[in-house]
């Protein structure tokens, strides 16, 4: 197996390790919270491992560029990323000032990783434009 | 960069694949450098030119050149 298919496969797996524990956590922590049955500490950790989850989600696509050992794809990776973090932060910030006129309601901070992952897709369909291939599939 | 890498693979009557698989990088890593649409590093072009049995210049066309 190529060594781009073993990162792949790595960071696959790495993935869905980390999606089983962000939907147990979110189901239970969030039945626990409605049913009013966590303490305080509790609270505490229901919230955070989600969000660490997420956390994880950016530590596995840093791994996977990390270990891609095909430059022209990692290329793709990394400007796929980039073009995802433009997007998410450049949204963020003009629904951040639209909520400070009171122009639109405010929203979870959660949201912005989720705008994020959504920009990989456009950054993906830029390398498509760009490059003629929409590069690793993540 | 302009090169002359899908003139040496038809040559050798090596597919994109085989020269992917030839190179351990992709084969869409081929089609970009073939078209010009991405620069190898230097340690590629090494491989790529020590596979061919040239030198780097006698792939890779000088843009000063072009």
């Amino acid at each position: 197996m190529s060594p781009n298919k073993l990162a792949q496969r790595r960071y696959l797996w790495r993935i869905l390790a980390v999606v089983t524990v962000y939907m147990v956590a979110v189901v239970i922590g969030g039945r626990l919270h409605h049913a009013g049955q966590l303490s305080p500490a509790g609270a505490v950790a229901a919230a955070l491992v989600p969000g660490l989850c997420i956390a994880a989600t950016f530590w596995a696509i840093g791994r996977f560029i990390v270990e891609l050992e095909d430059e022209f794809m990692r290329m793709l990776m990394v400007r796929q990323s980039l073009i995802a973090t433009a997007f998410a932060l450049s949204i963020a910030a003009i629904h951040g000032f639209l909520s400070s006129f009171d122009l639109v309601a405010r929203i979870d901070a959660y949201w912005w990783p989720v705008s994020w992952f959504f920009g990989l897709g456009i950054g993906a369909a830029a390398n498509r434009i760009r490059y003629g291939t929409w590069g690793q599939c993540l | 960069m302009k090169n002359r890498l899908k003139i040496l693979r038809a040559e050798r009557g090596w597919s994109q694949q085989v020269l992917a698989e030839r190179l351990q990088v992709s084969r869409q890593s081929i089609n970009a450098i073939e078209t010009g649409k991405y620069d190898p590093s230097l340690p590629l072009a090494f491989r790529i030119a020590e596979l061919f049995g040239l030198t780097i210049e006698q792939i890779f066309i000088s843009p000063s050149q072009d």
